[in-house]
């Protein structure tokens, strides 16, 4: 071989070898860059337990609290709207909650709360993130709903439907019911979110 | 004075052995040949560009008073309108603007339908351009979180969980998306980013790709046909003419009319409505309340109501994401060998024109509360908007001569009885609030489109579409 031939084979190992080794370099460059848009760890921290005196809340009232910058949404519910779920297994997705990720094991129950006059779940609807409006009844037809309505939640942004333990309805465009979240009764009137029975906070 | 231009002329000399200033001119301006039957369609390329030049303009001005901080964003607007110099001008040029920008858009994506502008050899420019739709979809997204009212806030959490319906990743990417568990200062923060910088960078990218793609294969025109195939003897078209004066002059007139609409607009109804700037978004953002009615600007709404018609989150979310990539398909689906509307069959006309009516229609569906009734309208329109698009390679393909027959039979007559008995029914349940079944959408969608078909195979086997010319005619 002279010194003016291109050794093509020997050519062509480099070029390949320097592409593999700076396209790991890319991957490897662009890894902080995508794990920087990942929650900070000051964002992480701010989801402390927030604890609630429901003493004022009167059957059939709803309050809101923040809880991980969500509104988590405590509901008493009175014995006319527990009859209403009851009867509701027929028309809801996941009656009997089977889906596990959407609540606690002592919230997998036919009223998806640990007791049942009150309901604690995530203000945020499955589908998009909307947060539905509490309707115990279609007052006026002022929502976009039939009028058998039974009372429960609807969503605003895509008209999903909730019953009042939160289960999803059938052929409404969220999948899942609402999530419960981790609670616990400190007292009769006080509760703390965001912290399972008996769990150190 | 001519010692003046002397030393001029020695300038631009200077310049031209350093850095190719006439010849870029030239290529682009001076003696970059346009066909010379442009009409009315062809004022919103030039358009466009004007707009993102005022949008970056107004931008800038506007980042110099705009505070990307959850608890600023909202109070800083205000202060904009109010206390700033001039602050609501620039403010609504920009608010205005962003809806100028889609409305020139869409016109510019419609003429590319009308004369086949996406046909070869111009798929790639038509591929670029669509890329530019959807970077500039993305802006005005980010955009419209800035203010931080309660339309930004709820608008922004379902578009972050859109991406949450993707299976198995879609929530740790609506999580890395948001930055926070919900929509909050962290992912107002970063939207302030995306919007001031990244896509603006992007979009500046893509336009002068587009602009140089198009520069590369030349314009298209109102008839559909290469001015490169006549060219006298110094290589230039016959029926071209220099883009610089005769279209500059053009678009000048076009400009001058768009700028009074504009500023009309501005001084007169800035919120035109509720349809530009939305009510809600008037109240700061409350992240534990949604509005009673929530809807995106005006410009999302036909893909809105694809979404919210689909009883299903993931089946929702990938027809409405498809319902925009099939654009990009277009070029590829459309067989037909003439590309301007004027000589196009009969079919093609009607198609096109119910997709107009389709994306229009849903775009109004978009807009109102989603009753049982209007979601089946949308479905019934979004049935039609994407058959427009899958049946586009079976109507564009010539050849129907085998249905004529069937008329003669006066079968006809019958089956558009039958049509019009069952759409009547139909559209009467729907709007008399009875909820119908997919079964029902199908089938009526289904029956029309078949006499639709039909009736067009028969107008098209007697009448011989107009034959493309040789030269360009009449804009």
């Amino acid at each position: 071989m002279s010194e003016n031939d291109i050794d093509s084979n020997r050519r062509r190992f480099l070029t390949t070898a320097a592409t593999v080794v700076g396209g790991a370099g890319v991957v490897a460059g662009a890894a902080p860059f995508i794990s920087a848009m990942t929650p900070s760890a000051r964002t992480k921290a701010i989801g402390a337990p927030v604890e609630v005196d429901i003493s004022e809340l009167k059957p059939a009232e709803r309050m809101i609290v923040k809880w991980r910058g969500k509104p988590v949404w405590i509901l008493r519910r009175s014995n006319d709207q527990l009859r209403e779920i009851k009867a509701s297994d027929g028309i809801v997705r996941d009656p009997a909650s089977d889906e596990a990720s959407q609540q606690p094991v002592y919230a997998k129950n036919e009223y998806r709360s640990i007791k049942p006059e009150y309901l604690v779940v995530v203000g945020i609807c499955t589908h998009l993130g909307c947060s539905p409006s509490y309707v115990p009844e279609n007052a006026a037809g002022s929502y976009s709903l039939n009028d058998d309505w039974k009372g429960g939640f609807f969503c605003p942004c895509h008209g999903s439907r909730y019953d009042l333990a939160g289960r999803v309805y059938k052929d409404v465009p969220a999948p899942l019911n609402l999530v419960v979240p981790p609670y616990e009764y400190l007292s009769d009137t006080t509760l703390v979110i965001g912290k399972n029975p008996g769990e150190k906070a | 004075m001519n010692a003046v231009v002397g030393t001029l002329t020695r300038f631009r000399d200077w310049v031209d052995a350093r850095f190719p200033l006439m010849k870029t001119w030239n290529e682009h301006l001076a003696k970059y040949y346009a066909p010379k039957n442009f009409n009315f369609w062809y004022f919103f390329g030039s358009l466009a560009l004007v707009v993102l030049v005022m949008q970056l303009l107004t931008g800038i001005w506007l980042t110099m008073n705009y505070k990307p901080d959850a608890g600023m964003a909202f109070g800083s607007v205000e202060y904009i309108m109010r206390d700033v110099n001039w602050g609501w001008l620039i403010r609504y040029m920009h608010s205005t603007g962003a809806s100028a920008f889609f409305i020139v858009v869409y016109l510019h994506m419609f003429r590319a339908l009308l004369y086949g502008s996406y046909k070869k050899p111009r798929e790639l420019l038509w591929v670029i351009g669509m890329l530019i739709y959807l970077s500039l979809m993305a802006e005005a997204f980010f955009g419209y979180l800035l203010p931080w009212g309660q339309m930004s806030y709820w608008g922004a959490q379902v578009i972050t969980s859109l991406f949450g319906a993707v299976p198995w990743i879609g929530n740790q990417l609506a999580l890395w998306i948001r930055g926070d568990y919900v929509v909050s200062d962290v992912t107002l923060n970063r939207f302030f980013a995306f919007h001031v910088i990244a896509l603006p960078l992007l979009l500046c990218a893509l336009v002068f790709m587009h602009i140089i793609a198009l520069h590369e294969v030349g314009s298209n025109n109102p008839d559909g046909i290469e001015i490169k195939k006549h060219k006298d003897a110094n290589g230039v078209p016959l029926d071209g003419i220099p883009f610089h004066p005769y279209y500059t002059v053009k678009d000048m007139v076009g400009i001058v009319v768009f700028l009074m609409i504009f500023f009309g607009i501005i001084c007169w109804g800035p919120q035109m409505g509720g349809y530009f700037l939305e009510d809600n978004n008037f109240f700061p953002a409350n992240p534990l309340k949604t509005p009673a009615h929530i809807e995106p600007v005006w410009y999302f709404t036909p893909f809105y109501a694809i979404l919210r018609a689909i009883p299903d989150k993931l089946a929702g979310v990938a027809s409405m994401g498809s319902s925009v990539l099939m654009f990009f398909l277009l070029p590829w689906l459309d067989r037909g060998e003439v590309k301007s509307i004027r000589y196009r069959s009969f079919k093609y006309k009607s198609a096109l024109t119910g997709f107009t009516i389709s994306f229009l229609f849903l775009g109004w569906l978009g807009t109102q509360p989603p009753t049982p009734a209007h979601n089946w309208m949308a479905r019934f329109f979004a049935i039609a908007y994407f058959l427009y698009f899958l049946l586009l390679p079976a109507y564009t393909t010539s050849d129907q001569h085998g249905t004529a027959r069937l008329y003669k039979t006066g079968l006809r007559g019958l089956l558009w009885l039958i049509v019009a008995v069952f759409d009547g029914y139909y559209f009467w349940y729907l709007f008399s609030g009875v909820a119908v079944g997919l079964a029902h959408t199908l089938f009526v969608v289904g029956i029309t489109l078949l006499a639709v078909l039909l009736e067009i195979g028969k107008f098209y086997s007697q009448e011989v579409n107009k034959p493309v010319p040789d030269r360009v005619t009449s804009p």
